[in-house]
């Protein structure tokens, strides 16, 4: 099949305008006979979800946690994207078009991110509606940070939980539309396949995570808002259950999984301290307007320093070394997020790194601490303050700036980060690739769609901070609501979809005969236990740099991994009940397979372009080394075993923006 | 270290449950609660016994997802954490650790210490939410300016994460503080105003039909609460619930 990425014709600005106002519509009286499954309730699902029902179609919305407020989301921190200018420094939909474009390294598609710049200003407009309590200053009016690879301040942000306030919204506008009975609510359900009657996505098959029961759904339509698949990776800053499954699901029966390579790999996350970690904690990049990123200059300073003889602070600031300062002085501290974590971990590996593993570099609040308690004392008219009002009074602004950032940091490593600095290292933290979609969203499947993290469309090879809430919202709100109705035009007489046809039959089938397998093997190793080795290859192989010999490795030993997996996994209790054993084993089983795509893929793109960084290409100075002849989205289609899948390639046509080398410099 | 833990084990909602008593041994100070439960369940399946079921996902204090009653106390012995965010480094070698599921009428056992709260969703449902269509062309959001003292309090009641140990904690299992957080929020921002009285009631109501008690005042909630959520916001809602009702 070829990749057919329908972007409509024109101008770029008009491109939206224009395909929204020819686009098909479906009659008010007609939506109410129409159905769409959403899966997934984060910002992309609960916005869609919403929006679907206010237009008046008929949506189930599926979420394997308790409630759709505890989606993933909620755990993003630092804010989220929109071009309102508020700040009057400069900013337009075409800067953020721009800077999104080159922060991805060239890897994206123009018309989309063109159309998310151009919705960002109303999803801030959507949400203040709905009551989100954005920061404001004392004026009333809106605060705004700055994020990493950018040059103004457009980040809108509710202390350092945006996410959860933007989700709460979202959550708030499904809970108006469930009391209306317009959202049928599934929670604690997880969507276990895809079911296709007449080559057209019809319905899911759903277990529901209490009673173990499996459930057929039917829809006209099925929308994937299952997130990213970080995890992949074991250690990451995903939720415990946050996984690839809807997402694979309908990769294997038929939609294409474009880019699985392009992995974020945030900079800033507390250090992991041993072996029993479950999960990894992200300190937000806003912290990066603020705090100064270095190691020791001398070794013998981080000998020192590891052995306890030495603080940190008693070093001067001639010992230390502000590597990213010195590397990239255009944009310091706040270059993007796969420089940031490239420069951490060459700092490490060349033997600087803090703490007891040799994996950690500090962020240092001190400089901004003195000079938000040399301002303050300015506002408050103190004259000559000593160094302890302004300590005293830095330290009060810092803290509402991020107050719950430093209170998490603190419980977790039990030391105070306003008077010694933070450590961090880089960690696995967002997936730009995911499922391909064209410019409706829509999948290789007619009527399957996939929106927000699910979707590889928006980012390119690298995802600028603060931009993953704006592109969940603006799918969620703002684009697909319309797209589908163009699909859905064809279905106002298509009536309700049996749940009696042969097809729901057989994918059940499939479902049931997966998890009796794993209820009657009785292996000898736990699920954990191949999550974590998963975990080690993708980390050593797929990681933050990767070359050829490392990823035919991966590849190998994933593939073996695989089968002993299938031969030796142990999953204790029954299928008819609360087993969260059996919900774990299914989603590792598609992370062994997603795993080996990833390998497969990093090893075809012989290139570096953002958080993609293959040795074998860097320049003299080891920044990323792009190659023109891979300027193209990678699809694969899944043809059984992973490594039998194959590529497609959409090419990558910059008309708008000139292709330049990256840099921050 | 090495520890004892005391487990409520349940295997259904219609099953009798009792505690059993569980040894963890080379727990590291470091962990967190969740980590040493983890290593529990660990050893639990090599040895061909089912593991013990809890609720748990972000792991960094903020779905709202974990929710043990430890040693009597709601996300354990330390402040301002959930049980995800409680380190081992809060207990001491050799310690007996009873851990129990939230106990409250509204709040059915499923599985162990994995508690419905769907009645806190139904709280929502009733009127937690400002009506609100999305169009694209709703005003600037700078049009309505909002003083910064309402909008950070909104803020400081928004922060709630659902989570019910102020329910759990209440001797009454009374879910006033969550209740109050919600419909705070919204009565301290203009956007909220409109539906203000109608709102109040319909979740005041709600929270009444889901059995959860009254508010005696005693401020073990906000002691309890993982996010500081401040007794204000109790006396809030009453404020609230008095206008619509006058």
């Amino acid at each position: 099949m070829a990749l057919e990425s329908k972007v409509p014709q024109g101008p770029l600005k008009d491109k939206w305008t224009d395909y929204k106002n020819k686009i098909n519509l479906v009659n008010p009286a007609n939506k109410r006979h129409i159905d769409v499954i959403v899966v997934g309730t984060g910002l992309a699902g609960g916005s869609a979800s919403a929006t679907l029902a206010e237009l008046g179609y008929n949506v189930k919305a599926f979420a394997y946690q308790d409630s759709p407020r505890r989606a993933h989301s909620i755990a993003a921190q630092g804010g989220i994207n929109a071009a309102k200018n508020y700040q009057g420094d400069g900013d337009s939909t075409y800067r953020l078009f721009y800077d999104t474009v080159k922060g991805g390294d060239y890897r994206s598609r123009e018309a989309n991110v063109y159309r998310l710049a151009e919705v960002s200003a109303n999803i801030i407009d959507q949400c203040v509606a709905q009551g989100v309590p954005f920061a404001r200053d004392y004026g009333g009016l809106l605060d705004n940070r700055s994020f990493g690879g950018v040059l103004v301040s457009r980040t809108f942000y509710a202390k350092g939980q945006t996410g959860q306030q933007l989700l709460l919204g979202a959550y708030s506008a499904m809970n108006r539309q469930i009391a209306r009975g317009k959202i049928e609510m599934f929670n604690r359900h997880e969507m276990l396949d895809l079911v296709i009657v007449d080559g057209k996505a019809r319905g899911i098959i759903a277990r529901n995570l209490v009673t173990g029961e499996i459930e057929r759904h039917s829809a006209h339509a099925v929308v994937i808002a299952s997130g990213g698949y970080g995890n992949v990776y074991f250690l990451s800053t995903n939720a415990m259950g946050s996984n690839v499954t809807a997402a694979w699901k309908v990769h294997k029966k038929g939609a294409y999984f474009a880019n699985p390579c392009y992995t974020q790999i945030h900079p800033t996350c507390i250090p992991r301290s041993g072996d029993y970690q479950s999960k990894l904690t992200l300190m937000s990049e806003s912290l990066r307007n603020d705090g100064r990123i270095w190691v020791p200059k001398n070794m013998d300073d981080v000998i020192a320093i590891r052995e306890g003889r030495k603080k940190p602070t008693d070093l001067s600031e001639e010992e230390r070394d502000y590597y990213l300062e010195r590397r990239y002085p255009a944009f310091g501290n706040l270059v993007p997020r796969d420089v940031a974590s490239r420069a951490a971990k060459e700092r490490c590996d060349a033997g600087y790194g803090v703490n007891a593993t040799g994996e950690a570099v500090y962020l240092d609040f001190a400089s901004a601490i003195e000079r938000y308690g040399k301002e303050e004392a300015k506002v408050k008219g103190i004259s000559n303050p000593s160094k302890e009002k302004i300590t005293e009074l830095g330290e009060k602004i810092v803290e509402a700036k991020y107050g719950n950032l430093f209170q998490m940091y603190e419980k977790i490593v039990d030391q105070n980060p306003y008077k010694t600095p933070m450590m961090i290292y880089p960690a696995v933290h967002y997936t730009m690739g995911g499922v391909w979609v064209d410019y409706n969203l829509m999948t290789t499947i007619p009527g399957c769609y996939a929106i927000g993290e699910a979707n590889f469309s928006d980012h390119g090879a690298n995802r600028l901070g603060a931009s993953a809430l704006m592109q969940g919202l603006a799918d969620g709100y703002f684009v697909l609501p319309y797209t589908i109705g163009d699909y859905l035009a064809d279905d106002i007489r298509t009536g309700k979809i049996s749940t009696d046809l042969p097809e729901f039959e057989e994918a059940e089938k499939d479902v049931k005969k997966r998890i009796n397998f794993f209820i009657n093997n009785k292996g000898k190793n736990s699920v954990d236990y191949y999550h974590k080795k998963l975990g080690n290859i993708m980390w050593n192989k797929c990681g933050m740099s990767r070359n050829e010999a490392g990823l035919k490795e991966a590849i190998e030993e994933i593939s073996a991994l695989r089968k002993d997996f299938w031969e030796n996994v142990s999953v204790p209790g029954g299928a008819n009940e609360y087993n969260e054993e059996l919900a774990k084993a299914g989603r590792v089983a598609d992370f062994l397979e997603l795993g080996e795509l990833f390998a497969k893929d990093a090893l075809q793109r012989e290139e570096s372009a953002g958080g993609h960084f293959r040795e074998e290409h860097q320049t003299e100075e080891g920044e990323a080394k792009r190659r023109k002849e891979f300027q193209y989205v990678s699809a694969w289609e899944y043809k059984g075993e992973p490594k039998d899948a194959v590529l497609h390639k959409e090419p990558l046509v910059y008309e708008n923006i000139e292709v330049k080398e990256r840099s921050y410099k | 270290m090495n520890l004892t833990l005391k487990i409520w084990r349940q295997k259904d909602a219609n099953s009798k449950g009792q505690m059993v008593d569980y040894k963890v041994t080379d727990i590291s100070e470091h962990m967190s609660f969740l980590e040493m439960m983890d290593v529990l369940n660990e050893q639990l399946i090599s040895k061909g016994e089912e593991p013990v079921s809890f609720d748990h996902d972000c792991r960094e204090g903020i779905c709202g997802m974990c929710s043990m009653y430890i040693n009597g106390e709601a996300h354990g012995p330390d402040r301002g954490v959930t049980t995800c965010q409680l380190h081992m480094r809060m207990f001491n070698d050799g310690d007996t650790i009873t851990i129990e599921p939230w106990r409250a009428t509204a709040f059915p056992v499923i599985k162990d210490l994995v508690v419905d709260r769907s009645a806190f969703d139904r709280i929502q449902h009733a009127g937690g939410y400002i009506s609100v269509n999305t169009s694209g062309n709703t005003q600037d959001a700078n049009a309505i300016p909002i003083a910064k003292e309402a909008a950070d309090k909104a803020m400081d009641a928004a922060t709630c994460i659902g989570c019910g140990a102020c329910v759990a904690t209440c001797k009454n299992s009374s879910a006033m503080l969550f209740v109050g957080a919600k419909v705070s929020q919204y009565a301290l921002l203009p956007q909220g105003q409109v539906e203000a009285a109608d709102r109040v009631r319909k979740m005041v109501a709600q929270m009444d039909l889901e059995g959860f008690g009254n508010c005696t005042n005693t401020g073990a909630c906000e002691i309890e609460c993982p996010k500081g959520i401040s007794l204000d916001n109790i006396a809030r809602m009453n404020r609230e619930l008095m206008k619509a009702s006058v």
